[in-house]
């Protein structure tokens, strides 16, 4: 038996969507069968961050509605062997397509065959939201270091204690090291301390999220990006193994040992 | 003119992730309170619990709000008082 889990946020733009193809890519990379599933119904994007837009055919909605069977809406990523599929979102129909209980029923079918289905849940907190957390065993709440990010958070992990989420983790996207060391950005105790909520990960700003998403290649393919091996960690913890967070900080130049020798330039 | 400048951008206030960090701790307050109406019911329940045993108080007339000023969040709660017991002189 599987486990699904949904990764949502409250606020648009944290992260969401990049969490769920990475975390789902580095799973199958694991050697783990794996469904990614966008509940972003109206604003479908996951399809077009794993590079498999061009070969949808049936979808979400689809799928609920028994237009098609599941097998034949699952797109097979080609670069995995049989470990790694996607469902895609409809995009011309709206959220309310689909029910809560629908989405329950087939995320608990789906967790019969595949060892994880991670849900891309859209933004907001009505009836996207809650059909996406649905059927979910577990949330994964991405934020970032600002203030309306981490408000909107809050007002998540709210709502999924109060729906009885068997367990809620915290992830923290877009930690700019150079920052949080000069005191311009809140870091990871601060965040924690505020929500009072486990941590899942912490995965840096990096460029290559840009550079992966352009070529719909998820940056965990990527062995020298900070963001994919953050994301690898992540994967490896969702399993059930203890990693410790990695270090964020940058090497520091000779310059930068020049100038911290002279108190300068932190 | 500079001195305005540097105020504006902050540099000679506090890092600003602790302004982040305090404006977030006081909108949470807020937030956390007003996402349950029911908290502040149970409130109000056990104050006139409390009260009642010292005075006798106007029990629909009880309001407690949560009101927020300038750098603070403060629990208010109006109890009308109809009579003083008189064991409260004693005490
Ligand atoms: N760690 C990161 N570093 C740099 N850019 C990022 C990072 N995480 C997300 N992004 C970028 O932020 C934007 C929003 O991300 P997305 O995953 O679509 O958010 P959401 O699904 O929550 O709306 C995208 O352009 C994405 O490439
Ligand atoms: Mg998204």
């Amino acid at each position: 038996m599987g486990e699904v889990i949904v990764v949502t946020s409250g606020k648009g733009g944290v992260g969401k969507t990049t969490t769920a193809a990475n975390i789902g890519t580095a799973l199958a990379l694991m050697e783990r069968r794996v469904v990614l599933l966008d509940a972003d119904i109206g604003l479908r994007n996951l399809d077009v961050v794993m590079g498999l837009e061009n070969r949808i055919v049936y979808d979400l909605v689809d799928v609920v509605t028994g237009v098609c069977r599941v097998k034949q809406a699952m797109i097979k990523d080609k670069r995995f062997n049989e470990s790694l599929f996607l469902l895609p979102a409809a995009q011309t129909k709206d959220k309310t397509a689909v029910t809560p209980e629908q989405m329950k029923k087939l995320t608990t079918e789906l967790k019969e065959e595949y060892d994880y289905v991670i849900v891309d849940c859209p933004a907001g907190i009505e009836q996207g939201f809650k059909n996406a957390i649905a059927g979910a065993d577990r949330a994964v709440v991405v934020t970032t270091p600002e203030v309306s990010a981490v408000r909107d958070a809050d007002r998540i992990i709210g709502l999924l204690e109060a729906s009885e989420m068997p367990e809620v983790q915290l992830m923290i996207n877009r930690i700019r090291p150079k920052m949080v060391k000069r005191g311009d950005m809140m870091d990871i105790d601060d965040i924690i301390d505020i929500l009072a909520v486990d941590l899942i990960g912490v995965v840096p700003e990096d460029d290559k999220i840009v550079v992966s998403t352009n070529r719909g290649e998820p940056t965990v393919l990527d062995a020298n990006s900070k963001a994919g091996q953050a994301y690898r960690n992540i994967a490896r913890r969702i399993t059930g193994e203890q990693v410790p967070l990695m270090p964020l900080e940058e090497e520091v130049g000779f310059m930068g040992r020049v100038k911290q020798l002279f108190g300068f330039g932190r | 003119m500079l001195d305005i400048l540097g105020r504006v951008f902050g540099r000679d206030d506090a890092p600003s992730k602790e302004i982040a960090k305090e404006r977030l701790r006081l909108v949470l307050v807020h937030d956390r309170a007003t996402v349950s109406p029911q908290f502040l019911e149970l409130i109000k329940e056990e104050v006139i619990g409390v009260i009642t045993g010292y005075m006798d108080i106007d029990e629909d007339g009880v309001e407690v709000s949560i009101h927020s000023m300038d750098k603070s969040v403060a629990l208010v709660a109006n109890i009308p008082i109809r009579r003083m017991k008189r064991a409260v002189k004693a005490v």
